[in-house]
């Protein structure tokens, strides 16, 4: 059923976001991220810019929460509780400035600058904020690095600590009872549902993110980029390399 | 609490489904939901424990069934009800009756920047006490059972691992999620064997890292 032409008119909904249509199609052909359920889902065609195309038509739990949080927000903006304002001013935030950019300069750097890197091993903390990237979900941090001996990859079994402030919001994947409840037990069986075989002779250590330290890992530096400078190393560095779910490849 | 949260190496949830093109949020309420949970805690009315514990401390079917941000929702009401900043009823009907406690305000939208580039530091100063353990140092977890917020996972309780860092003094996720923003203890970083931890289906030269605070621990 997937993108399958329109759905009935009285099941169009108003949408707000802005993400690709690629991705909503993409995004459609997996799970209901709502209610988890592995089902096909129908795209809007007339919409661009929709990104939520669900088509619930055996549950309606979207619209119920979709009203849910419309209503909160009001009453607690009725309330005094809220400011709309700064709804604003956070979203745009973490849309539009605190990304995996953030992270991918702060693992160039290390590529490129020793000092740095060693810096970073002693106290990643005091490196990463002096690259001006501090603040929530940042607030303490630890940078673990990749070698051939050692493979190191990020999880919260609890619940979905991630590093905000050099990595943005976690992808849902991340948030997810499978990788949750996996990584720890089978990180090897789920690297490969990253498409991640690792040699037989790297060992895989796992952080579980159980307090307010954060971890960023930092890759490999990939092989034929000899002399490459910070901001050319930057755009191949990817945010699930700095969770430790993939591997940067080499460059010709 | 033994509670739904605490899944790491649990069967039964399926693959993993990485999606390289996925939308920073799926659908409009999301995004709200994040802002508004973002801009209610900026209140300064509860913990980061105390958020934790209100999405988590549910029955296990609930929290299964629900999506990430439907518990973030879930965890928010409950939150404002429990400290008296909404009532039953004004979620209820979604109107505004009661006028907010005294010293209660808004995040203004002038001290959003700031107050997400300042964050919220969890370490504190220790005083006179100095780290129980030091690098290296072989210990146990303990087998702790409590029925309130705790953050040692049930799959390293009882196990033995040794002091991989000792990361600092702070607050202690216990107490912190009954409010108290000062109580803390040494956190450290502490490494097991995957094979201790998972047996036989572990690799043989696998590593689980987890930090853990020093009442978390016994010395071996």
């Amino acid at each position: 059923m997937v993108g399958a032409g329109a759905p009935p008119a009285g099941r169009r909904r108003p949408v707000l976001h802005r993400a690709s249509r690629a991705g909503a199609q993409r995004h459609a052909r997996g799970r209901c991220v709502h209610c988890q359920a592995a089902r096909p889902v129908i795209l809007f065609p007339e919409r661009e810019d929709q990104a939520m195309p669900h088509d619930h038509d055996d549950h309606s739990h979207l619209d119920e929460e979709t009203a849910r949080v419309m209503a909160l927000e009001k009453l607690l903006i009725d309330k005094g509780l809220v400011d709309p304002a700064a709804l604003d001013r956070i979203l745009e935030t973490y849309e539009t400035e605190i990304g995996p950019r953030n992270g991918a300069q702060v693992v160039a750097r290390a590529w490129t600058d020793p000092a740095f890197a060693q810096a970073l091993r002693d106290d990643a903390t005091a490196a990463i904020h002096g690259m001006g990237f501090g603040g929530r979900q940042g607030e303490h941090l630890t940078a673990v690095f990749n070698a051939p001996e050692t493979h190191n990859m990020v999880v919260c079994t609890l619940c979905s600590c991630y590093p905000w402030s050099v990595l943005g919001l976690p992808p849902v994947w991340y948030k997810s009872t499978p990788y949750r409840s996996r990584a720890v037990s089978e990180p090897r069986a789920v690297l490969e549902e990253f498409g991640v075989t690792l040699p037989g002779t790297t060992a895989i250590r796992v952080w579980d993110s159980t307090a307010e330290m954060r971890y960023l890992v930092i890759p490999m530096r990939p092989a034929g980029t000899d002399g490459w400078s910070a901001e050319a190393l930057a755009p191949l560095v990817t945010r699930d390399a700095m969770i430790g779910t993939a591997l940067i490849g080499a460059q010709r | 609490m033994n509670g739904p949260q605490d899944i790491g190496g649990r069967h039964g949830f399926g693959p993993v489904r990485p999606d390289p093109d996925e939308p920073l949020f799926h659908a409009p309420w999301e995004r709200r939901a994040m802002a508004l949970t973002v801009a209610a805690g900026g209140t300064g009315q509860w913990t980061i424990d105390e958020s934790r514990f209100a999405r988590e401390d549910r029955d296990p079917a609930e929290y299964y069934a629900l999506s990430y941000y439907q518990l973030w929702i879930r965890g928010l009401e409950r939150l404002l009800r429990d400290k008296g900043l909404v009532t039953a009823a004004e979620l209820a009907e979604g109107r505004a009756r009661d006028p907010l406690p005294e010293g209660v305000a808004a995040l203004p939208a002038d001290r959003v920047r700031s107050a997400l580039m300042r964050g919220t530091p969890y370490d504190r100063d220790p005083g006179d006490s100095t780290p129980a353990f030091a690098f290296g140092q072989r210990v146990r977890a303990r087998n702790l059972q409590p029925r309130g917020h705790v953050r040692l996972p049930g799959y390293v309780r009882g196990a033995a691992g040794r002091i991989t860092a000792v990361h600092g003094y702070h607050v202690f996720p216990d107490t912190s999620a009954q409010g108290d923003r000062e109580t803390a203890h040494w956190l450290y970083n502490v490494t097991f064997a995957a094979r201790d931890l998972f047996g036989a289906r572990a690799g043989a030269r696998d590593e689980v890292s987890v930090d853990l605070w020093e009442p978390y621990l016994d010395a071996l």
